[in-house]
């Protein structure tokens, strides 16, 4: 077992065992920042499929964040007036119940990301980190600007979607769920990085042309990474959404895209379990500075441009070394 | 209705709109398009001469707005915080340069978005400890208030017209600066060759700061004049910032030409479109419906547009082929 493997394990057990304590001691906020952590870095751990194995850097994923929990809203806000969605050609009506929102918010976050990625894949670096920016950005104004599900007031749930046979209101039952999605995400990435694809999207990020000569389209490769990596993060505003249980445009903001690439670089870019070592770390860091002073921001700037200049490779690379292969 | 000012439709709210209208229209969206200039040309001078991406320009657009209004509250002056505004914004550029920026140039362009987007943070929760979070509000001078009535029997505000002026004007200085002084040649060498230049003698560390605290000094320059507009307060840059993201992605970047070109499609479309789209859709649908759908797919305008350019050219109007 190398110091990853057992970094990784430490990392997954250790948030499964601070919700069973504050569970057993009752507090119950406390099971809630568990989950909120879990939430956030399956929001990671989807752009780590981009920025991480394929090197997209992506400016946008609040984009396909958002979209996933503007579809939990909308499908339960209908569910809950009893308003069909669709009445015409098929009528279809909204719906609580979880496993069918996941699937439409990755459906909706997914063919997103197939058209912000086919125009932004016509071009890389800079321009790339530019432009999945400005889509997001265009569609969180098209969430400010359309009145029928909130606008800027954002979209309520009331009460929290179902799942069978659980009861989701109670904090301990909902972390069970998003932790679980986020293992089961985290083990078919960890799949994922093994198959050909995986291999093909490691060429793609290291040496395009090499890929191209052996007869693979790269362009392709990273257009199904980043629909892949949408996807998660779709889910994973879902889930978010449920959380809170209200959706807003905040959602979408650049803001949210720079925090869940934050959690990706603090826990250090393409490594399995760093994107849950950099949302605990921030959510952590925002509950503990928060107390030290109201301006915990700043501190919290510092603490990331500390680590950009002189700590690369993030937490896990801090702790377990270099990754051996570039 | 203005008889000879030509009606074309009414709008939902029954204003109608007259070639009059549609000609102030056109200014505000040259206004705007001037100004979002200042920040895009900074912007993509720093990217083409150093390769660096800076989120933190919108934070230095946002330090010249409070370093305006802060001058012109402590002196009275609003001329003298339109200086404050250009030197501060400058100087911050330089010390942020010094300081951090420096160390970005040969990490790859993840290392600076987190690196600016740190600053972003520090900037702005630092703005919010000195000034508090309440928006601040510039006075006009008595010189540039009131209106002018221009041909045709409008009444423009006259600061807006002065935004154009000094907008145009200072895009024209800063080609000329570019493409006829020595600072330019060296400028335009850098993005071409930086090894090269270096070797010919020509200080680089020196030529970099000076490119970035002149980029600075523009942003901070274009927030006093939209502060003053509009009103001063944390978190306004980064709006901004983005839209001069979709100015350089559009006119290529590096290309100071393309960035003028860009900022001013950008400025007309956005314009015009929150002014046209309401009343094209209210041609055929009924008023509330035509707004709101106009309305929603004119805040997408700009960004259509990037898309489109990105279609037809994936480098920018003025960019190189591959936009890599």
């Amino acid at each position: 077992m190398t110091r990853e493997t057992a970094l990784n394990a430490l990392l997954g057990l250790g948030l499964l065992a601070v919700a069973l304590t504050a569970h057993a001691a009752g507090w119950t906020f406390t099971v809630t920042l568990a989950t909120k952590v879990a939430i956030l870095a399956l929001a990671g751990a989807g752009l780590n499929i981009a920025l991480g194995f394929g090197g997209l850097v992506s400016f946008g994923h609040a984009a396909f964040f958002g979209i996933g929990g503007y579809a939990a809203g909308i499908l339960a806000s209908h569910a809950m007036f009893y308003e069909p969605l669709v009445t015409w050609p098929v009528e279809i009506e909204g719906t609580r119940a979880m496993p069918v929102i996941w699937l439409v918010a990755m459906a909706a976050s997914g063919l997103a990301a197939l058209a912000i990625g086919a125009l932004s894949l016509r071009t890389r670096g800079v321009f790339f980190i530019m432009i999945t920016l400005a889509f997001a950005q265009m569609i969180f104004y098209f969430a400010i600007s359309w009145p029928a599900y909130g606008g800027e007031d954002g979209l309520s749930l009331g009460v929290r979607n179902t799942f069978a046979g659980l009861n989701t209101l109670d904090p301990l039952s909902f972390f069970a769920i998003c932790y679980t999605l986020l293992m089961i995400v985290l083990g078919l990435t960890a799949l994922l990085r093994c198959s050909a694809f995986g291999l093909a999207l490691d060429g793609a990020r290291q040496n395009a042309e090499r890929l191209k000569s052996l007869g693979i389209d790269p362009t392709r490769v990273l257009l199904t990474a980043f629909c892949l990596s949408g996807m998660v993060t779709g889910l994973s505003g879902a889930l978010y959404a449920d959380l809170n249980r209200f959706v807003s445009p905040a959602m979408l903001s650049w803001q949210t895209s720079g925090e869940i690439m934050v959690f990706v670089i603090l826990g250090g870019v393409g490594r399995l379990f760093g994107p849950l070592a950099g949302a605990a770390l921030y959510i952590v860091l925002e509950h503990n500075l928060g107390g030290v002073s109201e301006h915990w921001q700043f501190l919290l700037g510092l603490l990331l441009l500390l680590v950009v200049l002189f700590a690369r490779g993030g937490l896990i690379g801090l702790v377990a070394g270099e990754r051996r292969h570039g | 209705m203005v008889p000879g000012c030509g009606s074309i439709s009414r709008n939902a709210r029954g204003t109608p709109v007259t070639v009059s209208l549609l000609f102030e229209q056109t200014l505000n969206g040259l206004q705007f398009g001037v100004m979002l200039f200042l920040m895009a040309a900074g912007l993509t001078l720093v990217f083409g001469v150093m390769g660096l991406i800076n989120l933190a320009h919108g934070s230095l657009y946002m330090a010249g707005a409070f370093a305006c209004a802060g001058v012109a509250a402590a002196t009275g002056s609003y001329w003298l915080g339109l200086v404050a505004s250009l030197v501060a914004a400058a100087a911050a550029g330089a010390i942020i340069e010094v300081v951090v920026i420096r160390r970005l140039y040969d990490r790859d362009h993840l290392d600076q978005v987190l690196a600016t987007f740190a600053l972003i943070l520090m900037f702005s929760e630092g703005t919010r400890w000195l000034f508090g979070s309440f928006p601040l509000y510039l006075d006009l001078p008595a010189a540039l208030k009131g209106a002018v009535r221009l041909p045709g029997g409008i009444d423009y505000p006259r600061f807006r017209l002065a935004l154009i002026a000094i907008g145009l004007a200072l895009a024209l200085a800063l080609m000329w600066l570019i493409n006829r002084t020595r600072l330019g040649m060296r400028i335009r060498a850098g993005e071409a060759d930086r090894e090269m230049i270096a070797a010919l003698g020509v200080d680089i560390t020196r030529l970099y700061t000076i490119v970035f605290a002149l980029g600075a000094g523009l942003a901070g320059l274009a927030g006093a004049l939209v502060g003053t507009v509009q009103s001063v307060q944390v978190g306004m840059g980064e709006p901004v910032l983005i839209l001069a993201f979709v100015v350089v992605v559009i006119g290529g970047i590096g290309s100071i030409k393309g960035a003028l070109l860009g900022a001013v499609l950008v400025g007309l479309t956005d314009t015009l479109g929150r002014f046209l789209l309401p009343q094209a859709f209210a041609l055929f649908m009924d008023p509330s419906r035509a707004t709101s759908i106009g309305s929603a797919l004119a805040s997408m305008s700009i960004y259509i547009l990037m898309a489109m350019v990105l279609v037809w050219k994936p480098g920018g109007l003025y960019g190189g082929a591959n936009g890599s």
